[in-house]
């Protein structure tokens, strides 16, 4: 069993699983908390735009969705909060309109687009060496971010507008919580694949909530969920030769059911014991 | 001595409906108890988020100590309404009352000593410092208010307003949240609005009523005209149930 460790797509994979689960494990906290699930969400389906703008450009991909998704968070979240339209319908024409560029780049491109699928829905054991380096990057920006805004986001999730009241720049912290969410759907895209990055960015958190009630305490523990349920997700696809991303995705859902679950008969257990 | 409030002439707009009318009010004592009354929709939260510069007015002047909204932000302490607020947020009372002290603290900077001792205090004065390690879920609605009074002092605020601060109490802690700015207003000028008449208890000083228009006259008693204005309905029907008076004698009361 343990000699597959020895291959080097393996290892990849496995430090591509554990910085993944650092970046979605802080983020996440922070989508599950302020409940903007749907615009991270917007966000990740909008930058397969970038993809298809690395394949017309001629570059690496990971290069264009970058930037793409970057901007997508900017317009996401003005649009939403300046202009007349619902948030919600705002969120789904951009996240509709994002995706239609990119399939159009990527008819433009002459030839075919290899691996445009492992963009989709992730495959974790062909994560080449730069992109490892590019996560890595990413994922010390957020780390770094949260670090320093940390008393800021943590006011900015809980009371917008007491943060405002207190003068601090909400709608600015706000579009910046937008970017942060946007470099760790690119630290997730290889992993997962944009159609799946928002089981990443919701179930860990959601998971961890049920264990603590305090910020960090959760993002320890989703960090932890995260890392533990990928690795065991790729041994899966290793041994079943399944799709990698898309069996995480059922392990983390099987786990988060059972955990749901098995809490939800103790507390009636408690409940009708006390009553 | 400057005004705490000074309102010239202020109107606010959404689209097309006009949600305050030329506004005129000052407030001169640095310390007492204002009552805002009136209907639901009446424009009360409106009032606030003027006064707190969060919405800006299209015609008129506002200022507090002399200087507009945005720039008095550490006089001012606020303790807004709670209704379908998420209490399972994972933060702990003394994380909400420390981000009181943002104003103070500023931008990208740690909480310091100080920081914290105002939040301590803040806290004590409430009588919740022993909660401060609870999740803010886990507190009763009379406990919870307290703990947004406590982040509202961490400011050191010398203006404090409260948005419907009884609503979701029970009789008993709402006597609770009134003998507490009773204490409170000794020390700063609080407003506290509300559609509950009853709520316009003896601890209030002087009284006003919003609907739209703002009807004040530097005193504790309601000119009958002013309460029928702003209810719209005869004071009859608002009168019966007020434990305690704020109606002067009028005509045909025996």
């Amino acid at each position: 069993m343990f000699e597959v460790l020895q291959y080097s797509f393996i290892q990849n994979a496995l430090a591509a699983a554990i910085l993944a689960s650092i970046a979605c494990g802080i983020i996440g906290v922070y989508v599950v908390v302020k409940k903007i699930v749907f615009i991270s969400g917007g966000i990740a389906h909008a930058s397969f735009g970038g993809v298809g703008l690395g394949y017309y450009l001629g570059v690496n991909p990971m290069l264009g969705v970058l930037p793409f998704s970057l901007v997508s968070a900017l317009v996401m979240g003005t649009v939403s909060k300046k202009s007349k339209i619902p948030e919600d319908s705002a969120i789904g024409i951009l996240w509709s309109l994002g995706m239609a560029l990119g399939i159009i780049f990527v008819y433009l491109t002459p030839g075919y687009a290899p691996d445009l699928m492992t963009y989709l829905f992730g495959n974790i054991l062909t994560v080449p060496y730069f992109d490892l380096y590019f996560m890595l990057a990413l994922d010390i920006v957020i780390v770094g971010a949260v670090y320093l805004f940390y008393k800021e986001f943590l006011a900015l999730c809980f009371d917008e507008e007491f943060t405002t009241v207190q003068g601090l720049p909400t709608d600015k912290l706000y579009l910046f919580l937008l970017c942060i969410i946007a470099l760790t759907i690119v630290v997730l895209i290889k992993v997962v694949g944009i159609i799946l990055v928002i089981a990443l960015l919701t179930i860990p958190a959601s998971l961890s909530r049920k264990f603590t009630h305090n910020l960090k305490q959760m993002m320890l523990i989703s960090i932890t969920f995260g890392t533990v349920i990928s690795v065991t997700g790729i041994g899966l696809s290793y041994a079943l030769d399944v799709p990698s991303g898309a069996t995480i995705i059922l392990v983390l859902s099987l786990v988060y059911g059972l955990v749901a679950f098995g809490m939800e008969m103790l507390e009636n257990r408690r409940g009708s014991r006390s009553s | 001595m400057e005004k705490v409030i000074e309102l010239k002439d202020v109107w606010v707009r959404y689209g097309n409906q006009i949600i305050l009318e030329a506004i005129n009010l000052e407030l001169k004592e640095p310390n007492g108890l204002l009552g805002i009354i009136g209907p639901n929709g009446g424009g009360k939260t409106t009032f606030l988020k003027v006064l707190l510069g969060l919405l800006k007015p299209y015609k008129g002047n506002v200022k507090l100590f002399g200087k507009p909204p945005e720039k008095s932000r550490e006089l001012v302490g606020y303790v807004p309404q709670y209704r379908g607020f998420d209490f399972d947020f994972p933060i702990s009372v003394w994380e909400v009352v420390l981000t009181g002290r943002m104003s103070h603290t500023g931008f990208l900077r740690k909480y310091r000593e100080e920081d914290k001792k105002a939040a301590e205090e803040a806290l004590k004065t409430v009588e919740m410092f022993q909660y401060r390690n609870r999740q803010i879920g886990q507190l009763s609605g009379g406990q919870r208010q307290r703990v947004f009074i406590a982040r509202a002092l961490a400011t050191n605020p010398k203006l404090l307003l409260l948005d419907e601060p009884n609503s979701g109490l029970d009789p008993h802690m709402q006597d609770e949240l009134y003998r507490l700015l009773d204490r409170l207003k000794q020390e700063m000028a609080i407003i506290m609005v509300t559609h509950d008449l009853s709520a316009v208890s003896v601890y209030v000083d002087k009284i006003a009523c919003l609907n739209r228009t703002l009807h004040y006259h530097n005193s504790r008693e309601i000119p009958v005209e002013d309460l029928e204005a702003t209810y719209e309905c005869p004071v009859e029907l608002i009168a019966h149930g007020i434990p305690h008076r704020v109606l002067k004698n009028h005509e045909g009361n025996s």
